[in-house]
């Protein structure tokens, strides 16, 4: 390999990263309020973010993404960016997964931890940020990690549509040598190198959010085998 | 946003074809994967290391890594090792070996969930190594991990889209072709993404009704 075909990949990099950071953004922020929402207590509101969640987990990721990049704009007129709209595809599939992560976490706390909020005249917002969260968030991580694997693994989608992300400069190299084995190797290398750092950051993470709880680090077996809901993407305990 | 009937009802003969196909992907690919999951986690069970690191890296590796890469490298570098397969059946073997490094975790859990009591039992009626695990250990397992496959079946079938990459006419690549064709994006992407939600829905139904079933 020339060091010219080294600089694409390096760009694929870049470009995996940037949709990397802005869709783990939005698909944070859509998992906290549709997952919050869930436990909402009029029933319309739990019942459009379990809606919300039934389609856009329901969905395949790259049928989202098809339909962000050739629906919407004929649809509503928008012409995306691709980086943005490759972001929302996966932002909003992921976030629905997200959400039930969150919704998972914050219904096993226990119910008496609310009822002393409620005891002690808290307002719903209090409750769920100085009570209910607190005790929530730690034990997201494990599965979130997970969920942020997948969500690596599901930026390669966007080479199909032809952005121009790490997945994409391996058939561009492969084009120009006109031989695979060597540059798939390399490209599955670093997915994995990347993967692997995100685990290790979001370990860490969960050992400094789990310090005050009093509750072990590190995810069981039987988390594998108890999960809630049953329509959940590869790759993780959603306890 | 203008949507045009006549070209659903022009792209449902292709959707049916592409249906079966992915069908047959998500059969063939959880065949697959349900029994090369069960050979990794066994082999993840000899007593030496000679054999569970490699399994246990390699499973890693499978497992953290893009699906779609996977695909493009058995669909390119298999030819060049002189190994020529169709796509269709490139991408079922690689979307069920990918998703046999789920199901092994799965298939771990199911057998460490076993309660200890059996081993010794099994041991205590002197029973062959084979005879405990087909006889007393597995039996128990399988019961308790088919929920937690289902799950994976489902998230299989969310990925097989991913075929298309490969040349594979499965429900979204027919909807891209006729899209090509007819220049229309709109309706047989939609009819797709609601035949997923349709499919996924139902078979998280049916799996809820089974794990309810096996509970008792």
């Amino acid at each position: 390999m020339t060091s010219g075909l080294w600089e694409l990949v390096l760009k694929g990099i870049w470009v995996t990263i940037q949709l990397l950071v802005c869709s783990t953004l939005l698909a944070a922020a859509v998992s906290f309020v549709v997952g919050v929402a869930r436990t909402h207590r009029l029933w319309i509101v739990r019942f459009l973010a379990g809606f919300y969640t039934e389609v856009f987990r329901g969905t395949s990721a790259l049928v989202m993404i098809f339909w962000v990049f050739f629906v919407l704009p004929p649809a509503f007129g928008w012409q995306l960016v691709p980086l943005w709209a490759g972001t929302l595809a996966l932002g909003l599939t992921y976030g629905a997964y997200g959400s039930e992560i969150v919704r998972g976490a914050l219904s096993a706390v226990d119910p008496a931890q609310k009822e002393g909020g409620i005891a002690l005249s808290f307002t719903p917002w209090q409750r769920m940020r100085l009570i209910l969260l607190p005790q929530a968030v730690p034990e997201m991580i494990p599965p979130f990690s997970n969920l942020l694997i997948e969500l690596l693994k599901g930026t390669a989608l966007v080479s199909i549509m032809g952005m121009g992300d790490l997945a994409f400069s391996g058939n561009l190299v492969r084009l120009a040598l006109q031989e695979s084995a060597e540059i798939y190797t390399y490209i599955l290398l670093i997915y994995f190198v990347i993967a692997f750092l995100l685990t290790r950051v979001m370990r860490g993470l969960e050992k400094k959010l789990k310090a005050g709880t009093g509750k072990p680090v590190g995810s069981t077996a039987d988390q594998e085998l108890s999960r809630p809901e049953t329509t959940g993407v590869g790759g993780g305990a959603v306890a | 946003m203008n949507w045009d009937w006549s070209a659903v009802s022009d792209f449902m003969p292709d959707f049916w074809e592409g249906l079966l196909v992915t069908l047959q992907i998500l059969l063939f690919g959880s065949l697959i994967s349900f029994a090369l999951g069960l050979v990794w986690a066994l082999l993840m069970r000899v007593p030496s290391r000679w054999v569970t690191w490699p399994v246990g890296a390699v499973t890693e590796f499978v497992r953290n890594t893009p699906l779609l890469v996977q695909l493009f490298f058995l669909f390119y570098v298999l030819p060049e090792w002189g190994l020529t397969f169709s796509a269709l059946t490139t991408g079922v073997v690689a979307i069920g070996l990918h998703y046999s490094t789920y199901t092994m975790q799965v298939y771990r859990a199911g057998i460490e969930a076993v309660p200890v009591g059996q081993w010794e039992a099994a041991t205590a009626l002197n029973l062959p190594l084979r005879k405990t695990w087909t006889a007393v250990i597995l039996p128990q397992a399988v019961r308790r991990v088919v929920p937690a496959l289902g799950n994976y079946v489902i998230a299989m079938l969310k990925d097989t889209p991913m075929l298309m990459a490969i040349t594979v006419l499965e429900m979204l690549g027919h909807a891209r072709l006729f899209s090509q064709e007819h220049f229309q994006f709109t309706e047989p992407l939609t009819v797709i993404g609601v035949a997923f939600i349709v499919i996924s829905y139902l078979a998280s139904l049916a799996l809820r009704a089974l794990e309810r079933r096996l509970a008792h």
